[in-house]
């Protein structure tokens, strides 16, 4: 029974974060100007992290949960090189 | 038994949170509105799913608390520095918009 | 002396982390984990921490345990106001960016103030010029200085003045 119902929250997850990937690369292919389209990767990077953690409890691997981390960090140090980069230092 | 339960509640909450933010930026008029519903609606999702996550296999908690809490401090820090930047660069407010003092403040 | 208590003060952190990342607890781990984060916080521990082993006083956790709870509150009401803005098909908005003045003096205050502005409802910091600070506002109530800080910031800064002086 709870087999079940877990195999249906699955779907329910997924559709979810990939409805909301595709809003994001739609906002990404669309944006007028670059800032919109950081704005969208920095949001996707958060749901990647998000969906990652997903992962490592599907596969029942703890060593994902280390991936989502090292990808948290990595995304975080991006988005700030960019941002230098639009202000001009870098 | 029930944190399988209560686990399985707060990743669907932080999941459906991830999916409005995920709507938020798509359709929101500007970058700093854009950034507003970026920011707030993706970092609860991810928070409550990862915490949820912790909550089912309670041998990741610990870890999945310091993810949930690193997203927390980090988060804010990148939309300050995306939004100071596109400021910087000239990206206009929508003509919504009924104050700027940011804008008031560098003309003087 | 302050150096010695800054450079426990980070080695402390780091070891508490390195016992959660690698999640066990025998000898030979625990040591390393020693060594490890001794020889690691007398590289960074300069950049790490102002006032070393003093932000561990009772008082102190204590704010801190309170304070966090507090603003996953906040961070929830303001997680349904944003929905409640994207979802609703007209976008219901009034955006502008108003100034507020702080009373935070140290720069870890301020990054507190301005995370936890950044995570609250509906407002959002553009940018820090010593104390005061430019928000953007989903829904501007009022353009007036003194009113902004207190509809915004005033009942953080209540809380986490006594976390941190």
């Amino acid at each position: 029974m709870s087999q079940a119902v877990s195999g249906l929250m699955w779907y329910i997850y997924a559709g979810f974060i990939l409805l909301g990937l595709f809003l994001l690369f739609l906002r990404f292919i669309l944006g007028p100007t670059s800032s919109d389209r950081v704005v969208s990767v920095d949001a996707m990077t958060t749901v990647t992290t998000a969906l990652l953690v997903l992962f490592s409890l599907f596969f029942k691997r703890g060593i994902y949960m280390d991936v989502a981390l090292v990808y948290a960090v990595l995304a975080f140090i991006t988005v700030l090189a960019i941002a230098r980069y639009f202000e001009g230092g870098l | 038994m029930w944190n399988m339960i209560f686990g399985e509640i707060l990743i669907l909450i932080g999941v459906i949170f991830l999916f409005l933010g995920s709507l938020g930026v798509f359709r929101m008029p500007d970058v700093y509105n854009r950034l507003q519903a970026g920011t707030k609606c993706t970092t609860l999702g991810a928070f409550s799913t990862i915490v949820g996550v912790g909550i089912i296999e309670p041998s990741w908690f610990l870890k999945s608390l310091v993810i949930a809490f690193f997203l927390l401090l980090t988060n804010p820090v990148a939309a300050h520095a995306i939004g100071r930047a596109s400021y910087k660069m000239g990206v206009k407010l929508t003509e919504k918009s009924v104050v700027d003092q940011y804008g008031e403040e560098k003309d003087e | 002396m302050k150096n010695i208590s800054r450079w426990l003060y980070t080695a402390i952190i780091m070891f508490i982390l390195w016992v959660i990342f690698t999640g066990k607890l025998d000898s030979e781990e625990l040591i390393a984990g020693v060594v490890i984060s001794l020889v690691l916080a007398l590289f960074t521990y300069r950049y790490f921490t102002e006032k070393g082993l003093l932000n561990l006083t009772p008082k102190k956790i204590f704010c801190g345990i309170i304070y966090f709870p507090y603003l996953i509150w906040e961070m929830i009401k303001a997680n349904l106001d944003v929905a409640y803005r994207v979802i609703h098909p007209k976008l219901p908005i009034k955006p502008g960016i108003v100034k507020i003045k702080t009373n935070m003096k140290s720069d870890l205050g301020k990054l507190l103030v301005a995370n936890s502005i950044t995570l609250t409802p509906g407002t959002f910091t553009l940018d820090i010029k010593d104390d005061t600070l430019y928000i953007h506002w989903i829904n501007v109530q009022t353009t007036d200085t003194e009113e902004a800080s207190k509809a915004i910031s005033g009942r953080f800064e209540r809380c986490l003045k006594r976390f941190l002086d």
